[in-house]
């Protein structure tokens, strides 16, 4: 099989995938609604019946799940392809821990409109992406020192921010808990149009830099005799990959491992080849938190299972395995 | 040796003062004298009984966990020769605080020494799945990829009780102030009834020095010394354990001090282990004193649950370490 078609094949099984996940989203619930009357009304010609449930509560849900994995997904992506490093990820580089203790700052101590949330969550995961680097730095940044401060760094911005969970009055607090757990639930429109820029704007541009990422997988050495400025496009890259993964946990809080894990199977299906390893990693990373949320939703109805809990419950062993294939 | 003797004797100072320290401060600040003098049983004032009543058996769970977390790292440093060991990194910590959240669901308001004994399970299975990863690979895992291999079982153990506390929203709030490590509001009970377990096992610990000593040497060594290195590390896998989960049963999975304590003592106490495990008991008890005094001051006169000190403080500290740690190529 060529590579091209077996591209297709791949496309051909997650776009389906894909739209059922949606459609599972928006048409089950406490409250579940057919087939029939979740199409008419996602199309405008309901009964009306169902206008709120799903235009005002679940499509917007749905959506921004499916927004929140595929850019993860991608984070994850760049960071690997940047580090070298099947282990990197948003979440284990700390750069969730960082845009969720910025955002939480603002939420408890601040008194700043919504929509600057994503901003602030994105400044946040900068200065922790820098730092870890930095820290990193030795001769050369190795790969599992680079991992482990990064869960270092992830501790202390945990530490802190259960202390702003402590200071701040109860009613933000209550709020910033449950965006903390990394969760769709209660996401709606107003959360959806902060987020849109960000992914509208990052990921296609993750994409055009699929060359350079290619480039970068060669080595340091072969990359700069190919004419690559490395530090540049290093650089550049990891801007995208925090932009991504700040403005996500701005959005929905910490839901980790899916960094880690789509952008792994990614290319157990399609090879090394950014340019197509890029949107089969986006596509599976919404896949796996659209599941998570469903599954969440439904396993032990009506109590809800946050879906940041589930991709963690999962994300552990998977590093595990990871660590155990590859045991240098 | 002389040396050894002093710096025996500044832990022990540091940890009077840091003792008194604990006991005057809190929401109310409460001057030395009457400290001093609620200890020599002077019931005088509400001061008084403050300090006898709630603050005294708050500073010695403290300073019971601090020790007995220090030992517990020491073990398991000594152990795997693995100076980033600690209980929190290899998910001692977090299987004996899911296996207490599983017994308090269970079976709710049972004495405390069955809490205990499952704690101690849980610690022992967290632990031996970690180690069986660990060896069990077509290669063994290197030092630092051993350690990450912990942490991320950690983090998965981690999330499995928070599962288990969604599902059960019961007692969520009581239990999520110890799940954060908290020595607050326990009375002397408690601590009565698992003191002996600590001290035993840092008494087991003092005994087993010789071997620590020996396993450094690298395993072909100390067999060629005549040990049985099996029983060596049965040993202190199980005191480890022990100590690791009394601790969490009495104050909740306190992280860093058992990374921390040991670390710090080895970089001014040589390597003689012996020494290591007898002054990380009094520096143990000195950090988590420490932290406690900040978490009480930090936000005064509201307070920080002494775990998320530790972390602020520690997670640093385990920086530096791994940043210093090199890797094998």
């Amino acid at each position: 099989m060529t590579s091209a078609s077996r591209n297709l094949l791949v496309y051909a099984v997650l776009l389906p995938l894909t739209l059922l996940l949606l459609l599972l989203q928006i048409g089950t619930g406490e409250y579940a609604i057919s087939i029939g009357d979740t199409f008419a009304t996602l199309f405008g010609y309901g009964t009306g019946e169902y206008d709120f449930v799903i235009r005002t509560l679940r499509v917007p849900r749905a959506l921004i799940g499916w927004m929140a994995g595929a850019s993860l997904a991608v984070s994850g992506t760049l960071l690997q392809g940047i580090t070298r490093n099947p282990l990197a990820s948003p979440g284990v580089v700390g750069l969730n821990a960082g845009a969720g203790l910025a955002a939480v700052v603002v939420i408890v101590w601040l008194d700043v409109s919504r929509d600057w949330l994503p901003a602030f969550a994105f400044a946040g995961a900068l200065i922790v992406a820098a730092l870890s680097y930095a820290l990193a730095w030795r001769k050369g940044v190795s790969t599992i020192r680079m991992v482990l401060i990064g869960i270092g760094i992830a501790f202390v911005c945990d530490a802190v921010i259960s202390i702003a969970l402590l200071d701040g009055n109860i009613r933000k607090v209550n709020q910033a808990t449950i965006w903390m757990v990394g969760s769709l639930y209660e996401r709606s429109w107003e959360h959806f149009w902060p987020l849109l820029p960000w992914v509208v704007v990052f990921l296609p541009l993750a994409w055009l830099s699929a060359r350079t990422l290619d480039v970068l997988g060669l080595g340091d050495v072969t990359s700069t005799g190919l004419g690559n400025r490395i530090h540049r496009s290093r650089t550049w890259l990891l801007f995208i990959a925090v932009a991504l993964a700040g403005s996500t946990v701005a959005t929905v809080g910490t839901i980790g491992f899916v960094g880690l894990m789509a952008p792994h199977l990614a290319r157990r299906i399609v090879g090394t080849r950014h340019r197509t390893l890029i949107p089969i990693a986006a596509m599976l990373g919404g896949i796996i938190v659209l599941a998570a949320d469903f599954a969440g939703r439904t396993l032990m109805a009506p109590t809800e299972i946050p879906c940041g809990l589930l991709t963690a419950i999962l994300g552990g062993p998977y590093m595990v395995y990871l660590l155990l294939r590859d045991p240098k | 040796m002389n040396k050894q003797v002093w710096l025996s004797v500044a832990g022990l100072l540091a940890l009077a003062a840091l003792f008194l320290a604990e006991l005057s401060t809190g929401s109310l600040l409460i001057s030395f004298t009457t400290v001093w003098s609620s200890l020599w049983g002077d019931r005088a004032t509400d001061d008084h009984w403050v300090v006898a009543t709630i603050r005294l058996p708050r500073a010695c769970i403290a300073m019971a966990v601090g020790a007995g977390m220090a030992v517990a790292g020491a073990c398991l440093q000594s152990l795997t020769r693995n100076s980033l060991a600690s209980p929190e990194l290899l998910g001692v910590n977090q299987g004996a605080a899911m296996a207490i959240v599983i017994a308090m669901f269970a079976m709710p308001g049972s004495a405390l020494w069955l809490y205990n004994l499952s704690a101690f399970a849980g610690g022992c299975l967290a632990a031996s799945f970690i180690f069986a990863l660990g060896t069990a690979g077509r290669r063994a895992l290197n030092p630092m990829r051993f350690i990450l291999a912990g942490t991320a079982i950690s983090m998965f153990i981690h999330s499995l009780t928070q599962g288990v506390l969604v599902l059960n929203e019961r007692t969520v709030d009581e239990m999520r102030f110890w799940l954060a490590g908290s020595v607050t509001g326990r009375g002397m009970e408690p601590l009565l009834q698992t003191l002996p377990v600590i001290v035993s096992g840092l008494i087991c610990t003092l005994l087993l020095g010789k071997r620590m000593n020996v396993l450094q040497m690298g395993d072909e060594v100390a067999a060629g010394l005549g040990n049985n290195i099996r029983a060596s590390k049965a040993m202190l896998f199980f005191v480890s354990a022990l100590l690791a989960s009394a601790c969490v049963t009495l104050a909740g999975p306190i992280a860093f001090i058992g990374l921390a304590a040991p670390h710090l003592v080895r970089s001014f106490a040589g390597s003689d282990y012996r020494w290591i495990v007898l002054h990380s008991i009094w520096f143990g008890a000195v950090l988590l004193l420490a932290a406690d005094i900040a978490g009480k001051l930090i936000r005064h006169p509201g307070e920080v649950p002494v775990g998320i000190m530790t972390i602020l403080f520690g997670a640093p500290f385990f920086i530096y370490a791994a940043r210093k740690k090199e890797e094998p190529a």
